[in-house]
């Protein structure tokens, strides 16, 4: 099947894995946002932790969950490879004086950096929640009852309550989404246009909601530690009540 | 002289040129000035006027290309102010005139600059890539023998005026030296569009899209991430809607022609 690999790796089917890529990711963005925005509702974490915990067993959403770490892998991989690429291309010398910012948008040109940025936040963000409610032996965490559930779950919401106390740590994911959005500004419409998407009935249409979509998505994901920050309602349980430097230095304690 | 502004004061300029002895040496600005400029030269007089006064000092006058002068053969190509053909929408270098600077100005002037374009001296750069892309697929075969009648092959008004529109590409690389990758994607869509929405280009179709990006691989162009330079700074005004149907025929030639290997 040389056909195939061959067009994967042409110059055209890498951007189509990007795009491909990169819209799957947008999918998981909402999701990932809807149960986030779990954590503001006033009720101790229960319908936050009873969400996480569906994520966490639901045997479809662990299936996606590997689909999920591929698509990142791929799009990971292939942004850093094409990003290498591209600069060979350039060439070694550069142009002395050079006014892109006359005939581009600036995170158009920055798509590398962004997504660098944004890798940096992934591996601490799920270093902190994804690794350490998967695994016990990195954190693990406290079981609580929840509503509608007949077995205790993992107390994540407790994890964030506390991660969200931390001044630098809520600028940090303040700051990621600033990155994020820009991500999306050129990302969403960019990988319409890889997948020929682009005629003069439609294009306007995806350029708005992409535009939107960044703007929506990065300001409500960046809202949740924030609020969380200011309002002294968001607590974590006391059995759990680490703060994150503690949980990484620390040996957890976990109720069982 | 006919047409020229007879208000028009004749500047004087400061050129910081890039300058390169041949492909393999090193390179570097070099500033020169220029004096009595009228603004209703062309860019390119305003660098014979420099040439001119460079061999009457017994120096070697600056290489840059340029051919019709007309804004049609897309040979000129230079990278003014940070600018692919300068800082004009729409233009050639040939049809940027001096009236766009003003009497005391200091213009950048560098070449293109992508790994595929290797630099021959100074300002001209080879762009036999272009060509070469071009060799892969960018023609039709016809039979030859007797003029065809005009209107032979009925085309759509619509279709045609598309084709067209992809046809105006000169091939000139400002997409690449615009591009952040140095990617040819722009060129190469033109040309491919151009072919598949013509009955003509039919016959060759899926195979000209898979060599002519083939090629355009092996030539070290880089790839195309969609930020748009290219179109911003294309002169003949070529749309990025052309790298979509660059992308459509590249997809759907590779999943449907017969080129298995």
């Amino acid at each position: 099947m040389s056909w195939i690999s061959k067009t994967l790796t042409s110059s055209i089917g890498r951007k189509i894995v990007m795009a491909t890529t990169g819209l799957f990711l947008c999918s998981f963005l909402v999701v990932h946002l809807l149960i986030n925005l779990q954590l503001l509702r006033h009720d101790g974490g229960a319908s936050f932790n009873f969400w996480a915990e569906f994520m966490g067993t639901n045997p479809v959403i662990r299936f996606m969950e590997i689909v999920l770490m591929l698509g990142f892998a791929v799009h990971i991989y292939q942004g850093l490879a094409l990003a290498y690429h591209n600069k060979k291309a350039r060439g070694a010398q550069g142009y002395v004086v050079n006014h892109s910012e006359q005939n581009s948008q600036w995170s158009s040109r920055n798509m590398a950096l962004l997504g660098t940025l944004l890798l940096i936040f992934l591996i601490i963000h799920l270093m902190n929640f994804w690794v350490r409610s998967r695994f016990d032996a990195f954190g693990g965490l406290a079981m609580v009852k929840v509503p509608n559930m007949d077995h205790p779950v993992g107390d994540l919401y407790s994890v964030a309550a506390a991660s969200f106390k931390i001044p630098w740590y809520v600028a940090l994911y303040a700051v990621a989404q600033i990155a994020l959005g820009y991500h999306l500004w050129h990302g969403f419409r960019s990988g319409f246009q890889t997948l020929g998407l682009k005629h003069p009935k439609y294009t306007p249409a995806v350029y708005y909601t992409g535009y939107a979509f960044s703007v929506v998505i990065s300001v409500l994901f960046a809202l949740v530690p924030i609020v969380m920050f200011f309002d002294d309602q968001y607590q974590p349980r006391p059995a759990t009540g680490q703060t994150v430097e503690q949980s990484l230095t620390e040996e957890p304690a976990v109720l069982r | 002289m006919a047409g020229s502004n007879p208000n028009a004061k004749p500047m004087n300029l400061t050129l910081k040129v890039w300058r390169q002895k041949n492909r393999v040496s090193e390179g570097g600005i070099v500033d020169y000035k220029v004096k009595d400029i009228s603004p209703d030269m062309s860019f390119l007089e305003m660098l014979d006027v420099l040439n001119e006064d460079l061999l009457r000092q017994g120096q070697e006058p600056v290489a840059f290309d340029h051919d019709c002068r007309e804004g049609i053969c897309g040979s000129c190509n230079l990278f003014i102010n940070g600018r692919a053909h300068g800082p004009e929408q729409g233009t050639t270098t040939c049809q940027l005139h001096m009236r766009k600077f003003s009497d005391g100005d200091t213009i950048t002037i560098e070449p293109w600059r992508a790994a595929a374009f290797p630099i021959n001296k100074d300002l001209s750069v080879d762009r036999s890539a272009f060509d070469r892309i071009i060799q892969a697929g960018g023609y039709v075969s016809i039979n030859t023998g007797g003029t065809p009648d005009a209107n032979e092959i009925p085309i759509p008004k619509d279709i045609a005026d598309r084709a067209f529109e992809a046809a105006t590409c000169i091939g000139c690389g400002a997409c690449v030296a615009a591009c952040k990758n140095a990617s040819a994607m722009l060129f190469v869509s033109a040309k491919v569009s151009q072919l598949a929405l013509l009955p003509q280009g039919h016959v060759e179709r899926k195979t000209r899209v898979e060599n002519m990006v083939a090629q355009m691989d092996l030539e070290g162009f880089g790839a195309c991430t969609n930020i748009g330079s290219c179109a911003a700074e294309c002169p003949v005004g070529i749309s990025l809607e052309n790298i979509a149907i660059l992308n459509q025929e590249f997809l759907s030639a590779k999943a449907t022609s017969n080129n298995l290997a």
